[in-house]
């Protein structure tokens, strides 16, 4: 029978197996010890691990997240939680300027093996500050890498993966997909004894062959109920292609399914100016354009700060029936 | 014309200093003295037109970077902001390589990536080299945390001027070293002026801008930094409390820029008097305070320190040379030194597009 965890668990398990995996490993961040996590991705943690690698720290972000950094550069590895990803904006010097330049202004004589994570995304209620999607600004700069787990699976291995990267890896969660379930294997079932997913890989969710929607984090969700409608109700077979991580991009992925459907819409949460569907589309337009036979659409969230109210904010996030209209109308 | 050194005795009498071999004091007016000439010629060369940017001299400033690294043992580490020259050549890096980075040159220290304000030296314990105003203060209370983590006996010392204790990158890790009792030393280089602001016009204090130390729970002093004497027996002080009770400390250090915030800085004469850039030179160079040292102690005679003066000056000179020299960057590494994964061709690094630019 498969076993199935909560996304926040298949986190959870993740920075257990690190931790144990290397002395080095050192979480950090607001309530991640004592109060195990806001949100519960840390729970059990200092209890089992104790102090040294489970540290509270203050509401200081600039400051703990900066402390990491100059802590990896002696080969720490910290994993720093941002309660929210919208902090980052009071830590931007030392995520952007320290952990994202300091290899390239040394000429290479540094590096930043640091994770900052924690949930990244609107649609609770919770006003504009605390509603931010960063993953288009932080993948945005070359030497940070950037992943957006969708499913718990993904989740667990992502997390494994950016925790040994070498490089600053921004892991974007989402607290709508905490408490989500999905089938994450036991170490015991797979012959490599541990669920381990590289960065740099998109997956296929779902397989078709007249249009591809290709999505990351919770729209991915959202991409595969639209499917789903497309299928049943219109008969349009649709391909949802998982980015996973945006920065490395597996683009070979995202060309190889719009080859075979020849229509592509990108979907994401984040706002529409520069968000990573534009980056999407416009690869996608100039390597596939003989394969095209519509023009790239995109559905983003709507294009104004995040509405507090929760009925109208619901309408800001891509939602199934937009997704569904928009392909429509090239299908 | 020798100045007058201030230093009481009890300075030059500190154990630490005590414990200074002849060789060791010469080694010292060496190190000040090359800082000195190689700053000089730096700025014979941004004023030729041979570098880019900024170029925020040191000048006058020296003996705080050589007093303080000159008590640094394998496991102290060293990291400052953009008035960074001093602190490299203190440490031991090379004036070819730093001369060369200045020039953007390949065979700068940072391939001729970071320039005049990202000198780095990890070997030697320097992490820079830091652009941003306090963005290097959460870096050193991390050099601290590692330290304290692997269990190592050492100190970060991480330096900054006046002008950026009033960032709150600085605050928090104020708040953060003592609460987590980190072993890491603020060392704010007071040269009296954040860019032209003085600091009667920037700072909001009590009695000295160290003694904010207080609302944190953290030792603090401040000194006079003329004196590599007074430098070393003071920050000695410092280093012991990091060393042996993981305490940070914050210190103040009196110092004086001749130059200006930065060559570009074109008001630096009129924000402050002639006069007083000249009661510095004549009264409180650092150079001329430790060559009187030494020649009242008997270590060098004039001539001998002149000589030590020259060589700095030769190596300076050549060090210009080498760097002109030298070849620019090749546009084919401007994808290096992005991502560790790539550079180092692991297999992280085989999957995924890392460089969008087409």
């Amino acid at each position: 029978m498969p076993r199935l965890i909560e996304y926040r668990q298949a986190i959870r398990e993740a920075l257990d197996e690190e931790l144990a995996r290397d002395p080095m490993v050192v979480l950090m961040g607001e309530e991640v010890a004592q109060y195990n996590g806001a949100y519960k991705v840390t729970q059990g943690l200092w209890e089992k691990w104790g102090d040294k690698r489970v540290v509270d720290t203050p509401i200081s972000e600039a400051g703990f997240i900066g402390m990491g950094v100059g802590a990896s550069m002696l080969g720490i590895r910290p994993v720093m939680e941002l309660m929210f990803w919208s902090f980052y904006t009071v830590a931007w010097d030392q995520i952007i300027n320290n952990a994202g330049m300091v290899r390239y202004m040394s000429g290479g004589l540094i590096n930043c093996p640091i994770v900052v994570r924690g949930p990244a995304n609107g649609g609770t209620g919770v006003g504009a500050t605390h509603s931010h999607t960063p993953e288009n600004i932080m993948a945005s700069f070359p030497g940070m890498k950037c992943v957006c787990p969708a499913t718990a699976r993904d989740a667990k291995g992502l997390m494994k993966a950016a925790i040994r990267d070498n490089d600053p890896v921004m892991f974007m969660e989402n607290t709508l997909l905490y408490g989500e379930k999905g089938e994450v294997p036991d170490n015991s079932e797979l012959p490599e004894g541990e669920l381990f997913i590289p960065l740099g890989v998109a997956e296929v969710k779902r397989e078709g062959t007249d249009l591809s929607l290709i999505a990351h984090g919770r729209a991915v969700l959202t991409c595969l109920k639209a499917a789903e409608i497309l299928e049943e109700e219109h008969g349009i077979s649709v391909e949802v292609v998982d980015l996973r991580t945006i920065r490395p991009l597996d683009e070979e992925t995202i060309f190889e399914s719009v080859r075979k459907t020849h229509k592509a819409i990108c979907v994401d949460e984040n706002k529409p100016f520069c968000g990573v569907s534009a980056q999407i589309a416009s690869s996608i337009q100039l390597h596939c354009f003989d394969d095209l036979d519509a023009p790239v659409l995109r559905v983003s969230a709507l294009d104004s700060p995040a509405f507090y109210s929760p009925p109208i904010e619901k309408l800001q996030l891509p939602y199934p029936d937009v997704i569904v209209a928009k392909a429509l109308s090239i299908c | 014309m020798a100045a007058a050194a201030k230093t009481t005795p009890k300075h030059a009498d500190a154990p630490i200093n005590k414990a200074l071999t002849r060789d060791d004091k010469i080694k010292l007016f060496r190190q000040i003295s090359r800082i000195r000439r190689f700053e000089q010629i730096s700025l014979k060369h941004y004023n030729a037109g041979k570098m880019g940017g900024f170029l925020h001299l040191y000048i006058g400033q020296e003996s705080v970077a050589v007093g303080c690294v000159s008590l640094m043992g394998p496991n102290d580490h060293v990291i400052t902001a953009y008035r960074d020259h001093g602190h490299a050549l203190a440490v031991g890096m090379g004036m070819n390589e730093c001369m060369a980075e200045l020039f953007g040159k390949k065979t700068g220290c940072s391939k001729g990536k970071g320039g005049s304000m990202h000198y780095f030296a990890p070997d030697k314990n320097y992490w820079g080299g830091h652009g941003i105003v306090a963005g290097q203060t959460p870096l050193g209370l991390g050099l601290a945390y590692g330290l304290k983590y692997k269990g190592l006996k050492g100190a970060a010392m991480c330096f900054m001027g006046d002008g950026a204790v009033n960032q709150g990158a600085f605050h928090e890790s104020l708040n953060l070293a003592a609460l987590f009792d980190l072993p890491v030393i603020y060392i704010i280089e007071n040269n009296g002026y954040s860019m032209g602001t003085s600091q009667a016009r920037s700072s909001s204090y009590t009695g000295c801008l160290a003694q904010r130390a207080e609302g944190y729970g953290i030792a603090w002093e401040q000194l006079n930094g003329e004196d590599v004497y007074e430098v070393r027996a003071r920050v000695q002080v410092a280093m012991e409390r990091a060393h042996s009770e993981s305490k940070p400390t914050v210190l103040e250090i009196a110092t004086y820029r001749y130059y200006g915030h930065s060559v570009a800085d074109a008001n630096h004469k009129k924000y402050r008097t002639k006069e007083e850039i000249e009661r510095y030179e004549r009264e409180h160079d650092p150079i001329l305070i430790w060559r009187d040292h030494m020649i009242k102690e008997g270590i060098l005679t004039d001539a001998q320190a002149t000589e030590i003066d020259q060589e700095a000056f030769k190596e300076a000179e050549a060090a210009a040379v080498f760097a002109e020299k030298s070849d620019w960057p090749d546009p084919s590494e401007i994808f290096d030194d992005v991502y560790w994964e790539v550079d180092n061709q692991t297999v992280a690094s085989q999957s995924g597009r890392h460089f969008f630019n087409d």
